[in-house]
């Protein structure tokens, strides 16, 4: 401890030099947290759904809805707690940079499912009696600043009114949270009524969409995905079952290898980063090779020297990489204001334990080979700078 | 003025060697930075023309009123017929008119790449298909028949997707379906489809008289406002009419954008990081001649000699850095496949484009690098105090 300002003003020898090197490791750490978090948004990473929630969707696709049908066979399996459907609207806010998605379900069912879901019983009971209501997440209500009592238009891509026109109006009457670790994943719906739904709709009557099944146990999930898919198989509508967690998984996977560019790119920033700094190090110890001999001929080890040296490199990558890393929290909160329909996007602890893990392994590479030479001056040709 | 410096350059030049070490920071910052602003731009290039090449002016696709997709519209077989027989479409020999009402739906099968499921467009196409869109040739098996459950594959479908080659079979809610040709259409969109008769897709699918969109060839471009207006001044219809490549660039707006930003935004940063690189290699190269430099001054020579010099070594570095950047970026990055979710929530294969104007902007990007790098160490060599720097020696 007694040799950080020893550390600290090496670190500062070269004023110029350290700021342009910290700048560098700024930009490039900057960078790594934003990629990082996008990436693991992709990949599917940030995804940790938890709940005993499975999804049933037709085999085609969950593009096709299933039928109303299907409801009393998947409430009859005793695994079962509860049983939901919930049918994708499709509606647009205003404009199509608003999107946000939409399920019609029933109430009842939706309460009895989702019960990481909380809103005030009130609430509740206001969305029973208002065939026109809806509620929203906390995270959409707050983006729009949405009210309750609140009147909203929605103009749905896919379902037409009887009438033909194709916006429907919905009366906000509750706002709820997600309790459960995945909050943001939820909290960024909306949830109208299935039946002002389904009355109200031209065509498809009767479609359920897909169904949500919450068991009594998650470790039965693999033997009722089972049991639901053999029970429709060779069927009109033919079910695939898969936990809430692979369903998403999935549906991020479809947005190919994205993430495999962002990796690319982490890449190619990490390769000229480490370059950048290895320069800085190399050139610290050649020019202070006199001084080192210095700190020699007064006592210290040749593995003193060493780790001065290296705490020096990993002093230098900490500062930057923290700096960067604080950056990209602030650039990632714009990023999410403007409007590009990006979803909100923050650097989950596992981004923070990548880009931490990063610093001390960029400094450690970086410091090392001149670490070494530092350990290896002799004193004599040292002073002599031979 | 200009022989002195020639003369300092060329020597400053010659000298790099000796300087290779710190002058790598620069070429390969720069170089990473242009490779990855360059591949990235590629992609646009490369998805914008895959959307764009599908479809021509005088080709135009009716939707129901609103849907932004194919896959969200809806069209009834009566209005089916009142879009096709509508004045301005073009009909062939027969007087028929060359159209096609379609579906699309989408089935779920597994990638070759990774062996997860992803969603591929099936598309039922009416019978005048070969005449509407002359583009789509088959290069191996042959043509589906109608009322059989038959399929052709486009190319990059076939080359994304597992289980899809010709005479494999491939289930479709209750019914089997055999793969009896594949077709290229010149690297658009139907490329990463399955064809097959109408009629037959639409019982697989039990959307009974449900179409969702109909395609119709105009007799010349100039129809189309014409038979625009009669289509939407219809009282039994509620459509969008829309040229095809219009349909397809809207399709490929929002994705377009997102990598636009993401290259402009990664390729600034990378390049702010890279300035700094170039200003830490260009100030210790400065300092390493200074001796040399307080002597030139000393002889006689300018002080724009010397910045010119400067300014030129980092100019040059920065080239060379952008011309390996660009051209790995066209090396291992043309032509690769990348695929995404297109509109339909189906994936769309496209191929990275690095166009020779993408190139270019690469290598501008370089010299501006270079000349924000080199201008502050080159001001700096110009204020060398002569006699300071020669007593430092």
């Amino acid at each position: 401890m007694k040799y950080v300002p020893l550390v600290w003003a090496a670190l500062w020898r070269r004023k110029a030099r350290t700021i342009f090197t910290l700048l560098s490791l700024t930009a490039a750490f900057l960078l790594l947290g934003m990629l990082q978090a996008a990436n693991s948004l992709f990949s599917g990473g940030s995804v940790n759904l938890s709940a005993p929630i499975m999804i049933v969707q037709a085999r085609v696709s969950f593009t096709s809805p299933l039928p109303m049908r299907l409801l009393p066979q998947l409430e009859a399996i005793p695994e079962v707690e509860s049983v939901s459907h919930s049918q994708f609207f499709g509606g647009i806010y205003k404009d199509v940079r608003n999107f946000f998605p939409q399920f019609a379900v029933n109430p009842e069912r939706w309460h009895r499912t989702f019960l990481e879901c909380r809103m005030p019983d009130a609430q509740y009971q206001a969305w029973l009696q208002s065939r026109t209501g809806a509620i929203a997440g906390r995270l959409l209500a707050d983006r729009f600043g949405w009210k309750i009592g609140d009147r909203i238009p929605l103009t749905s891509q896919i379902w037409p009114l009887k009438d033909g026109t194709r916006t429907w109006t919905f009366d906000l009457v509750g706002i709820f949270d997600d309790v459960s670790k995945d909050s943001c994943v939820r909290q960024g719906n909306m949830y109208i009524r299935y039946d002002y739904f389904d009355e109200g709709r031209q065509f498809g009557q009767g479609g359920a969409g897909i169904y949500v099944l919450r068991l009594h146990d998650p470790n039965q999930a693999e033997a009722v995905a089972r049991r639901v898919d053999a029970m429709f198989e060779n069927s009109p509508d033919e079910t695939k079952t898969q936990t809430e967690k692979d369903f998403s998984l999935n549906f991020l996977r479809q947005l190919g290898n994205l993430n495999l560019i962002l990796t690319g790119i982490t890449v190619a920033v990490f390769f000229s980063i480490l370059l950048v700094t290895g320069n800085t190090m190399s050139q610290a110890v050649r020019e202070r090779i006199p001084e080192l001999a210095v700190l020699k001929t007064i006592g210290f080890g040749d593995g003193s020297v060493l780790n001065l040296v290296l705490a020096e490199s990993l002093l230098m990558c900490v500062i930057g990489g923290l700096a960067g890393m604080l950056l990209s929290l602030v650039v990632l909160k714009i990023i999410s204001k403007l409007p590009f329909g990006f979803p909100p996007v923050t650097a989950g602890l596992h981004v923070w334990l990548f880009a931490v893990a990063s610093m001390v392994g960029l400094g450690l590479v970086v410091g090392i080979l001149p670490a070494m030479r530092a350990r290896n001056l002799s004193i004599i040709d040292a002073l002599a700078v031979r | 003025m200009f022989k002195q410096t020639a003369a300092i350059t060329s020597m400053n030049l010659r000298a790099i060697p000796q300087r290779i070490g710190t002058s790598w920071v620069i070429v390969i910052g720069i170089a990473v930075t242009v490779a990855v602003l360059v591949s990235v731009l590629a992609m646009v290039a490369g998805f914008s023309k895959t959307l764009s090449s599908t479809g021509r002016v005088d080709r135009v696709i009716v939707l129901r009123g609103g849907s932004n997709a194919e896959l969200s519209s809806t069209v009834s077989r009566e209005n089916t017929i009142n879009i096709m027989d509508a004045p301005g479409v073009k009909k062939d020999t027969e007087g028929k008119p060359v159209a096609s009402a379609e579906m699309v739906a989408v089935v779920a099968l597994p990638l070759k790449k990774t062996g997860t499921a992803a969603n591929l467009t099936v598309r039922g196409v009416g019978l005048k298909n070969a005449e509407l869109r002359p583009e789509i040739h088959l290069i191996a098996g042959r043509m589906f028949q109608p009322a059989l459950r038959e399929l052709i594959v486009g190319r990059s479908a076939m080359a994304q997707f597992k289980g899809v080659d010709i005479g494999s079979h491939i289930t479709i809610r209750d019914s089997e379906w055999t793969v009896v040709g594949e077709f290229e259409s010149g690297g658009d969109a139907h490329e990463s489809e399955l064809m097959g008769d109408i009629e037959t897709v639409l019982s697989a699918f039990r959307r009974g008289n449900t179409f969702q969109s109909v395609t119709v060839m105009l007799d010349s471009p100039e129809a189309f406002a014409q038979y625009k207006d009669k289509l939407t001044t219809d009282p039994t219809l509620t459509v969008d009419v829309e040229r095809e490549p219009d349909y397809y660039a809207a399709q490929s707006k929002q994705l377009s954008k997102l990598l636009n930003f993401l290259a402009f935004g990664v390729g600034s940063i990378m390049a702010i990081g890279a300035i700094f690189g170039a200003l830490n290699t260009m100030y210790s190269a400065v300092s390493a001649r200074s001796l040399e430099i307080a002597t030139l001054r000393a002889i006689g020579f300018g002080a724009g000699a010397v910045v010119v010099s400067v300014f030129v070594e980092a100019l040059l570095l920065s080239l060379v850095g952008g011309l390996i950047g660009a051209a790995a970026a066209w090396l291992f990055f043309n032509g690769n496949t990348v695929n995404t979710l297109g509109a339909n929530f189906t994936q769309v294969v496209f191929r990275l484009t690095v166009t020779p104007h993408l190139l270019v902007s690469g290598i501008i990007w370089s010299c501006i690098i270079g000349v924000l790098g080199g201008l502050f160490p080159a001001i700096r060599a110009a204020r060398l105090p002569v006699a300071t720097a020669l007593r430092a020696a």
